[in-house]
């Protein structure tokens, strides 16, 4: 089952190769990264989307908090919370297709951010089903590349229950 | 007043109590070494940083406290990376200094440069490199912070030459505060009380001790659990000295090696105690049918440890000090009106008949020499009283089944790495934190190679250190399997040309003894273990002897092969 686990981490060299050392060296998956300072100086926020049995994802976190310059190790699936990402697609818009390229802009509310006689460049953000659909619809016209930032994931203020 | 980054260094290491250092001096490091002719540390050189290393980290093991390693950059940091990680695996604190090239060149491919922080990245516990002089202290004081708390292990320190030559203040915190890490000591109330029912409602208890006991000094309070209720007690091999060998309550070690009766226990028991230990795959077997009857009690420092493996019933973070201390007491609150000893008297029968039925044995009817009977005399003739070390394979095996360690920290093998070339220099370090101790390296004709330069080491040391070859003249454990489960076909093991070792020891300087027949053994022990020197002692053993039981990789614990 896919995880995304916000790791606080002190900012210092060479943490990102202690956390991505681990996962290697242990044979665990990332399946995205997002790595950013946050509020606090020296303080870093990473985003890891991982995947694994129960088992796995306890042995990483377990890891995680034993690497000596991780502060807190939350498992974002056991709290309620937000989480997107952003992507920038850059998609083939002729004459003929870009009308309705955009009009699909318009639904998932992207952005234009560049423009060229043949393509346009979109951003976009959302969670992970929403990028999905949209580059699943936008395929058809012709993806010529796709950048995404990886999920990025806060906890919710409110902790309703279900 | 202000000192440089090498007088930082090793006023700090003065502050953490160290007095030996073991190392290997290199252009990176030679401000360090101008600059020890000021301070009170003995420096013990070697002759290659694997040696270096194991010898601090048998220094570690022998004494409990935080071995020191000094090796240059480049060669001489990668050199001392099979020694880290033998300690890594092992668990067993180190500072390791390494020198680098100064902080400008970092990067550049200069000479002797190696980027030994990412190299170690994965076999330290944690490591720093060092980029500005004013942080030097501190570092240092983390490191030993690091390496002997919490689950201890090897730290290694990075110093660029020109940190080491600019000058700083000299501060040394007296605390340690690190926000990301703070291991827990004492284990919770309710785990201790559930456990406490566990063992009052078990029929058939047992022990498993590991390394985490020795680490956590637990030696005391293991003995008092286990006597107090006359539970019986397993050693996995990291654990051996724990628990005194000669403890009737001692079923020996378990594992793919281990006795018939320990193996047979853990088949059998309903209720594991297992305090330190880590479940590797060498103790426990094929996983499904590991102990199948058991609730499982799982003490260990490392949450990782914890459900890595094996699932538990009720799982304690903890010290095994303060756990076992924590269950020593739960039995004493609740009165002692129950007869534990009594009470588990039949179960213990039943050990008793599965090891008089299935003892380690070995055939003896023969001319030649079995490598078990040298042990056995080894221990007849010391009584236990000595410290062992061990190389790794065949030797290793034999002296972890036919030696009785009574003590903790008699007993210093390389468990996790399984590291040829440990042994040797792990008896100079020991040697060296216990000059007066018989220290006795047992070692195959094979590892002993692997580090045999350190003969150098002991002899201008003069650290008489005991060097038992048990020369079957191939790489006996290989060879084991390859006779057992690869046909017979003996591939790169018979090791056809071996080396002269009673003229290889004189050369070195060395006494050098050589036992050809049964009778000889005994006396020429003697005779090599009297001696005030480094003593070198080659016996042929018979080649075709195998190490038994053994439960082939990948079966169950009850899937032994006997003699």
């Amino acid at each position: 089952m896919r995880h995304t686990l916000s790791v606080l981490v002190e900012n210092e060299p060479g943490v990102l190769s202690r956390v991505a050392g681990l996962f290697s060296g242990r044979g665990f998956n990332i399946e995205s990264l997002n790595v950013a300072p946050t509020m606090e100086k020296g303080v870093s926020l990473m985003t890891i989307v991982t995947g694994g049995d129960e088992l796995i994802i306890e042995q990483i976190q377990k890891q995680l908090r034993k690497l000596i310059t991780v502060v807190k190790v939350v498992d974002m699936n056991e709290v309620k919370h937000v989480d997107r990402e952003m992507v920038l697609i850059k998609v083939n818009a002729t004459e003929h297709t870009r009308a309705e390229v955009l009009r699909i802009v318009d639904i998932f509310r992207c952005k234009v951010v560049d423009v060229s006689p043949s393509e346009l460049t979109l951003e976009a953000t959302g969670d992970q089903g929403k990028i999905k659909a949209l580059s699943n619809l936008l395929h058809r016209f012709g993806i010529k590349e796709l950048a995404r930032t990886g999920t990025v994931a806060l906890r919710r203020s409110m902790q309703m229950k279900d | 007043m202000k000192l440089n980054g090498a007088q930082i260094l090793l006023e700090s290491l003065l502050q953490e109590g160290v007095e030996k250092v073991f190392g290997y001096p290199g252009g990176a490091v030679l401000d360090i070494y101008h600059a020890l002719r000021d301070y009170p540390l003995q420096h013990f050189l070697f002759r290659h940083e694997q040696g270096v290393v194991h010898a601090a980290d048998g220094f570690a093991r022998a004494s409990g406290k935080v071995g020191v390693a000094l090796v240059t950059s480049g060669p001489g940091a990668t050199n001392a990376v099979t020694g880290i990680a033998t300690a890594f695996m092992d668990s067993i604190p180190l500072v390791v200094l390494t020198g680098q090239v100064p902080t400008q060149l970092i990067g550049n491919d200069a000479f002797q440069e190696v980027d030994i922080v990412g190299i170690s990245r994965s076999c330290t516990k944690h490591n720093y490199l060092v980029k500005d002089v004013k942080e030097l202290a501190k570092t240092i004081k983390e490191a030993f912070y690091l390496a002997r708390s919490g689950r201890p292990g090897p730290v290694l320190v990075d110093l660029p030459k020109d940190v080491i030559q600019s000058k700083a203040e000299f501060y040394y915190p007296k605390q340690v505060s690190m926000r990301s890490y703070n291991p827990n000591y004492t284990a919770n109330k309710r785990q201790i009380q559930k456990s406490v029912g566990m063992i009052k409602k078990s029929r058939r208890p047992l022990i498993f001790a590991g390394g985490g006991v020795i680490a956590s000094n637990a030696h005391e309070e293991l003995c008092a659990l286990a006597r107090k209720l006359q539970v019986p007690v397993t050693s996995s091999m990291m654990g051996l000295g724990a628990f005194p060998g000669n403890d009737p309550l001692h079923l020996g070690m378990l594992g793919m090696h281990g006795t018939y009766v320990a193996n047979m226990a853990v088949n059998y028991t309903d209720l594991l105690i297992a305090v330190g230990v880590r479940f590797d795959d060498r103790v426990t077997g094929k996983l499904e049918t590991f102990a199948p009857d058991a609730k499982i009690i799982h003490v260990d420092i490392d949450p990782t440890s914890i459900r890595k493996n094996v699932s538990v019933d009720v799982p304690i973070v903890s010290d095994c000090r303060q756990a076992l201390a924590a269950l020593n007491e739960g039995f004493e609150q609740t009165g002692s009106e129950e007869d534990f000893p009594g009470r588990f008297a039949s179960w213990r029968d039943k050990l008793r008949a599965w090891n008089e039925a299935h003892p380690l044995t070995y055939d003896s009817k023969g001319k030649s020499i079995k490598p078990q009977m040298v042990i056995e005399t080894l221990y007849e003739i010391t009584q236990g009283e000595a410290i062992i070390s061990t190389e790794v394979g065949q030797n290793q095996m034999w002296a972890a089944q036919h030696f009785k360690y009574n003590k903790p920290r008699t007993w210093l093998t390389s468990g996790g790495l399984g590291t040829m070339g440990y042994g040797f220099p792990a008896a100079l370090g020991a040697q060296v934190a216990f000059p007066d101790s018989l220290v006795i390296d047992i070692a195959g004709d094979g590892s002993i190679q692997m580090n045999i330069q350190e003969l150098t080491t002991a002899v201008s040391h003069q650290l008489p250190v005991k060097i038992i070859i048990l020369n079957n003249s191939c790489l006996g454990m290989v060879r084991q399997w390859q006779e057992l489960f690869y046909e017979k076909n003996y591939s790169c093991t018979c090791l056809e040309r071996i080396p002269d070792f009673v003229k290889l020891a004189e050369a070195f300087g060395a006494e050098g003894y050589r036992i050809t027949e049964q009778q000889e053994i005994e006396p020429v022990l003697r005779q090599a273990l009297a001696s005030k020197k480094t003593a070198v002692v080659e016996v042929v053993v018979d080649q075709g002897e195998n190490v038994y039981p053994m439960v082939p990789s990948g079966a169950g614990l009850n899937e032994m092969l006997l003699v």
